[in-house]
């Protein structure tokens, strides 16, 4: 008997296909009167662009496999991708656009038709299909590993806030519809904490390492400390040395690091080049001429992401905790208090929603505003969707070609499930 | 359960790496606790036996292919490194128990980077060499490696057992499968750093790269192993306890 089959589980029976298909029917009509056009991408897509773009987390629960010619291919493993390149692919060539894409000796190659002379066009995809992932811990109701995402995408909407509102407005009439009562939504906007860090005075560098660590909370406090005690940011290089190669200019320090290299007899190899090593420890020599960051600034960084608030109080949350700290990020603020504003115009009741300032989803790629739909039938830790803004992944998908987008996808076999009490 | 393919009377089975020095290693402890192992028929063959055990039956497979029997319980006892155990198995403490350390296979499973990048001496180092990569090549810093889950976890911060951890997860980057002559693939191109098994360094740095400070994944030695799915009698449970002792007491020898 082969492992995992369970051929037995009632998910397997005519009637739950009839039931997703019920479903998916009333969610895909909800989401074509709003004017979101339906696209069909491959089931088997390059497994590639999964890979360079989303990373080996999610790759170790994806099917990858390389078929009779070579190509390395892959069950989708998500929807959101195989729409970005959907865009991609039919984007019309009518608009000219000067931006070429940056050198690079080992571009990414995703088999993606290079967008060159395209220039983004307003777009809104919807989908309903299977996608796959492998389970660790084993095939199960809640975690199975092929289900159906019912989704939707907006690129290049002319007015963020409002398309945002109308994502996760469409998201929440759409789990509504298909039956289901008890369900809270949870939000967290990037947006407000990429504010609040281009507010307070630090390094450009800084501000990009502390982004990065953000879905990291434990190397995130760490680093926040590093940043504040001085000389903490050092590392295994003689001190002369740092010093040398970041008082010089960028050629200087490239001679001066590639004599390091020779003079101990190392061979320089790889697609890795000596200008990286440059820049990479400049950084860190310039980190120790710099005023460290202020230990008031990384308090208000880290008082910043414990607040959870219902999501109409979190804005004055965040004005009490800024105010006298001559911290302004009424702009991000602002933009928040609309979306919220634009979404109860949708007839959406928003006063039941939670924002926690730390929440950003599993992925990286999330470069805004997030939510997640929970339901008590499932618990916290199985959202029934959720969705957020990706203003960067087009890009990293293009190689050249930058969009804004949102969007947000249910995962359609919880969503019958909860509507269900957690029974199929 | 004719699946788990132990059924042959009700003799415990043995699994056994089939050559090299594991191989040796392995006979000579056996022979020190006093039983011997050999082959049964033909001398290429696969199957063995414990001339003193008769309730034993041996298999001589390739120590890869012992991690995975020892997983789906198709054997009871094995001898492999827990590089493998810990590589083919995510939850091995629920699937096979590590009765013993036999004090041979040493081998530790590394991070290994060019030594000339002489900005990156750690894990923290490395992931800001990758995002800086990142954004320079549009692509990830590639991880050459056999061992793709035991990287996957070490860079997303697990620790095994008590070797160490790595301060922040390394997420740039990707793992390109290689089996056999991962040390090359850096000066080959196919790969910007590895993930590998060495004794004692000098194949790295006979290939100009040098492990990272908290780079040591897993310090990895052959293990006696007994599996936790496959079916066990009282009669094979008190094979096991000889076996055990017996090896045991070759490894004090």
């Amino acid at each position: 008997m082969a492992a995992n089959d369970n051929l037995a589980d009632p998910v397997h029976s005519p009637r739950w296909i009839e039931a997703l298909n019920a479903q998916a029917t009333i969610i895909m009509a909800i989401f074509a009167r709003a004017g979101f056009e339906p696209i069909a991408p491959p089931v088997i897509q390059p497994a590639d662009v999964f890979l360079d773009v989303i990373g080996e987390d999610l790759r170790a629960r994806t099917y990858v496999f390389t078929d009779p010619d070579g190509a390395e291919l892959c069950l989708r493993p998500d929807l959101t991708i195989p729409a970005c390149r959907h865009y991609l692919a039919t984007l019309g060539s009518e608009f000219t656009d000067a931006a070429e894409p940056a050198v690079s000796t080992r571009r990414l190659t995703t088999g993606q038709p290079k967008p060159q002379g395209k220039t983004a066009q307003v777009k809104r995809l919807s989908y309903n299909g299977v996608v796959f992932r492998y389970q660790p811990a084993g095939d199960s109701l809640a975690r199975p590993r092929e289900f159906r995402q019912a989704g939707i995408e907006s690129f290049a909407a002319d007015n963020p806030a409002k398309a945002e509102a109308e994502i996760l407005a469409l998201s929440i009439e759409s789990v509504r519809a298909a039956g289901l009562r008890a369900f809270r939504v949870h939000i967290g906007d990037l947006g407000i904490f990429n504010a609040l860090l281009n507010a307070i005075a630090m390094p450009e560098r800084w501000r990009a390492q502390l982004l990065h660590y953000f879905w990291q909370p434990e190397a995130f406090r760490a680093h926040l400390q590093r940043l504040v005690q001085p000389g903490q940011t050092s590392r295994a290089l003689p001190l002369p040395m740092l010093g040398q190669i970041t008082s010089a200019n960028e050629a200087e320090a490239v001679a001066v690091i590639e004599r390091h290299i020779t003079e101990r007899g190392l061979t320089i190899a790889g697609t890795r080049t000596l200008e990286e090593i440059a820049v990479h420890l400049r950084g860190h020599g310039q980190d120790l001429l710099v005023q460290p960051l202020a230990a008031r600034s990384a308090e208000v960084i880290e008082a910043y992401l414990k607040i959870e608030a219902p999501a109409e109080a979190a804005p004055a949350r965040i004005r009490r905790l800024l105010s006298g700290t001559g911290i302004d990020i009424e702009p991000a603020l602002k933009a928040y208090e609309e979306r919220l504003k634009l979404a109860s115009q949708e007839g959406i009741d928003i006063s039941q929603a939670a924002f926690s300032a730390g929440f950003g989803r599993a992925f990286e790629y999330y470069t805004g505003f997030v939510f997640e739909i929970l339901s008590p039938a499932l618990g916290d830790t199985t959202p029934i969707g959720g969705g957020g803004r990706y203003d960067t992944l087009v890009k990293a998908i293009s190689g050249s070609l930058s969009v804004p987008a949102v969007g947000a996808a249910l995962h359609t076999e919880r969503l019958l499930l909860a509507v269900r009490g957690g029974r199929p | 359960m004719s699946d788990n393919g132990n059924s042959n009377g009700n003799k415990l089975i043995l699994a056994v790496p089939s050559k090299g020095r594991l191989m040796e290693d392995t006979a000579a402890l056996f022979a020190k606790g006093g039983l011997t192992l050999r082959k049964t028929g033909n001398e290429r063959g696969y199957r063995g036996e414990v001339a003193e055990m008769p309730g034993v039956e041996v298999a001589f497979v390739s120590a890869s292919a012992i991690a995975q029997s020892l997983k789906s319980g198709k054997v009871h006892l094995g001898v492999t490194g827990e590089d493998l155990i810990r590589e083919q198995m995510a939850d091995a403490d629920a699937r096979v128990e590590l009765v013993a350390s036999l004090g041979f296979g040493h081998a530790d499973v590394v991070v290994a980077v060019p030594d000339f990048w002489i900005d990156v001496a750690t894990m923290t180092d490395l992931e800001e060499a990758a995002v800086l990569y990142r954004r320079r090549h549009g692509a990830r810093l590639r991880v050459a490696t056999k061992y793709t889950n035991l990287t996957r976890r070490y860079f997303a911060g697990h620790r095994y057992g008590n070797a160490a951890r790595s301060a922040v997860a390394v997420t740039m980057y990707r793992i390109v499968e290689s089996h056999g002559a991962t040390e090359g693939a850096p000066a080959a191109g196919t790969a910007e750093l590895i993930v590998d098994i060495t004794s004692t360094g000098s194949t790295l740095k006979a290939n100009g790269l040098k492990i990272l400070n908290d780079g040591v994944i897993l310090k990895s030695e052959a293990n006696l192993v007994a599996s936790r799915g496959a079916v066990w009698t009282d009669a094979q449970r008190k094979l096991q306890a000889e076996i055990v002792a017996r090896v045991r007491k070759g490894i004090g020898a």
